[in-house]
């Protein structure tokens, strides 16, 4: 930790992983809800719980990136955060909104649109808590050093918060609701949130592999430029059918499928860095989340985005398994992933010691990437039954549902090791242990004959 | 990467086709706007019972198991067609009738079956939101969903 003030971002990863445990819990318990029907039916019912699900996550995933953001713009701007206690009230202000709104939802006051059921003060308050960081990040970088990273996030936090108006508009006409609903959601996961995760990404490689930054700057550049140029466009792949123009069928189909070069470029990116990369840098754990990340990112979003995203693929698996499929692998690796990514590099730094409890991170990385590809490939499997029985064949919802019993089962059990994992997770960068579980190799092995 | 893109070039193709894509994302958005309103929603009126049945459509999160148009949660059949599986998108008091017997008879009870919480709505509570249903079955989706399963 080189400034002081990079501190503030050891509570915001505090707070995350809080909400983390909670996230994978609920999906856990909706999860046995899938298995068991009758189970807390009358007390928490099942819509209640999926929002406490999404709703941590996305929240959980924003402190995350506020959090990377107090940390890494100091390096990059060569000097302390604008004002640390604006950091901590905006922080303050976020723990408030989410624990008010999982109290509302417990009581039942929510709204209805899908991830944005937060009550209208809990809206204001992420309002205002971003506008105090766009203030607070940007008096840093402009009064220091700027850089294509600094850029890039900078850019993608603006835009992501100015898409956040769209939260607060709700046109009575159900189409109009559904096309701004768009605005926020897949504008955020597919265009602007890819910004925020390629500065990110590329700030972790410079530090890890030490290859020159005006390589990563270029990378940078023409990562961002193919996320926008087709996400943009792309967010067509949701007008096909909620009442919109015919066209959107074919300039969605079009632009998503070039939504996949972006996370290739990124994955493609990682791996070349780290082989063109001199340093060997002792902290292995961020290594392997930082190309894990950017792995499942190309197979969650990319590969199974593009499996469902042609107009006349999606006509029969729209609102699927195969959509519940995509949508966890994707967040994971893109979001999840590169997160963990950066506390993993971060928590040792911010508790000013050598990296720690690598061996149990890596271990909780294969637990939670084998829980979520497993959880995955499950639900595919689910999802295509369903799509035949229910779109081809056209049989009754509750009846195809009845049959898809067992991928539920092996849905839940992947959902344990994720939750072990997530668990694992955050023992081993909370609770440091003196000795590694398996002791390390020499530094500098001699080269093999 | 070629010698010919800079990082400075890579930064200014970045802006400047950002922009672009803004600006027809814009305009396309507008005249997807209008066309809504006047022609894929049109086929009934906005009437202060759809708006009515909206709003306790969302206040009940039903969004959260159900999927409607397709978008939504998983746990739940389709309600963009609801009123036509059942028979009664013409018929806006059939529409009424059947889906407060519906509302009235959750949850089912039966175990091992997927349960739809009861809700204590007014009669004019679900008129809105079969009118409200009924708006958004006659809403024109481009064919889907594929058959009447939903
Ligand atoms: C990290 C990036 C991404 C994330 C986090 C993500 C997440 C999601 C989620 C959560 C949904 C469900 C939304 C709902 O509730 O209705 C969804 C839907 C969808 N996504 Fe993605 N996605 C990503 C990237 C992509 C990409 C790159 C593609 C295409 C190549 C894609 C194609 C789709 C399609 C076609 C749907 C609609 C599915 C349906 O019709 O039901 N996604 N995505
Ligand atoms: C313990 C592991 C998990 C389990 C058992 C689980 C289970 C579930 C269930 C049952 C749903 C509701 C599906 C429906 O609507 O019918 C859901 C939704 C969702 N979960 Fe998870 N989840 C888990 C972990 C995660 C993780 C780690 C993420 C993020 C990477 C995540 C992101 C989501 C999202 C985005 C949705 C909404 C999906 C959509 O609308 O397409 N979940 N989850
Ligand atoms: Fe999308």
């Amino acid at each position: 930790m080189k400034y002081q003030s990079q501190k503030v971002a050891y509570w915001y990863f505090l707070a995350a992983m809080a909400l983390f445990g909670i996230q994978v819990l609920g999906g856990l318990l909706a999860g046995w809800i899938y298995v068991s029907p009758n189970f807390l039916s009358e007390i928490l019912p099942f819509n209640v719980i999926r929002m406490i699900h999404t709703n941590a996550l996305i929240v959980w995933l924003l402190l995350g990136f506020f959090g990377a953001a107090y940390f890494l713009v100091p390096e990059e701007s060569e000097r302390e955060v604008w004002s640390p206690k604006l950091a901590y009230l905006q922080l303050i202000i976020l723990v408030v909104g989410t624990l008010g709104a999982v109290g509302s939802y417990l009581v039942g006051i929510h709204g209805g649109r899908e991830f944005l059921e937060q009550p209208l003060w809990v809206k204001f308050g992420i309002l205002v808590a971003a506008l105090i960081f766009l203030l607070n990040i940007s008096m840093t970088v402009l009064a220091g050093k700027k850089t294509a990273i600094t850029n890039v996030l900078l850019m993608g936090m603006w835009l992501l918060s100015l898409l956040w108006i769209f939260a607060f508009i709700n046109p009575d006409n159900l189409s109009l609701d559904k096309m701004y609903w768009w605005f926020v959601v897949h504008l955020w996961v597919e265009a602007t949130w890819e910004l925020v995760m390629a500065a990110i990404l590329a700030f972790l490689l410079l530090k890890l592999t030490g290859v020159d930054r005006e390589v990563v700057e270029k990378w940078l550049y023409v990562i961002v430029a193919t996320a926008l140029f087709s996400g943009i466009l792309g967010t067509g792949h949701h007008f096909y059918w909620i009442g919109l123009p015919g066209y959107w069928q074919w300039i969605g189909s079009i632009f998503s499928t070039f939504e996949v070069i972006p996370f290739f470029l990124m994955m493609s990116f990682a791996f070349v860095m780290v082989w063109k990369g001199r340093r060997n840098h002792p902290n292995k754990a961020a290594l392997l989340w930082s190309l894990g990340s950017s792995t499942v990112a190309f197979f969650g979003a990319g590969v199974w985005g593009f499996l469902h995203t042609l107009h006349g693929v999606n006509f029969y698996s729209h609102g699927t398994q195969i959509t519940a499929a995509h949508g966890h692998l994707a967040f994971y690796g893109a979001y999840v992933a590169l997160n963990l990514a950066i506390f993993t590099y971060a928590m040792p730094m911010l508790r000013e010691r050598a990296p720690y409890n690598q061996v149990l991170n890596m271990a909780s990385f294969w637990l939670m990437t084998g829980g979520m590809a497993f959880m995955t490939f499950v639900l595919t499997f689910a999802g295509t039954i369903q799509t035949h029985m229910q779109r081809v064949v056209g049989d009754y919802y509750m009846e195809v549902q009845e049959s898809l019993s067992i991928f539920y089962l092996m849905r839940f059990g992947a959902g344990a090791a994720v939750v072990i994992g997530a668990l694992l997770f955050i023992y081993s960068l909370l609770v440091v242990r003196q000795t590694e579980v398996i002791a390390p190799g020499p530094a500098n092995p001699v080269p093999g004959e | 990467m070629a010698e010919f893109l800079t990082k400075s070039r890579a930064r200014n193709i970045f802006y400047g086709g950002s922009i672009f894509f803004v600006v027809i994302f814009v305009g396309m958005t507008v005249h997807s706007h209008k066309y809504v309103v006047e022609v894929s929603t049109a086929g009934m009126p906005l009437s202060d019972a759809v708006i009515r049945g909206k709003h306790v459509w969302e206040e009940n999160s039903c969004i959260n198991c159900h999927s409607l148009h397709g978008e939504g949660a998983y746990f739940a059949p389709e309600l963009g067609n609801v009123m036509t599986r059942w028979g009664v998108q013409d018929y806006p008091e059939d529409a009424f009738e059947t889906l407060k017997g519906w509302i009235e008879s959750q949850p089912s009870g039966i175990e091992g079956r997927r349960q739809m919480p009861r809700y204590e709505l007014t009669d004019e509570d679900i008129r809105g939101l079969a009118e409200f249903l009924r708006w958004a079955d006659q809403t024109d989706t481009q064919g889907w969903p594929p058959n009447d399963a939903g």
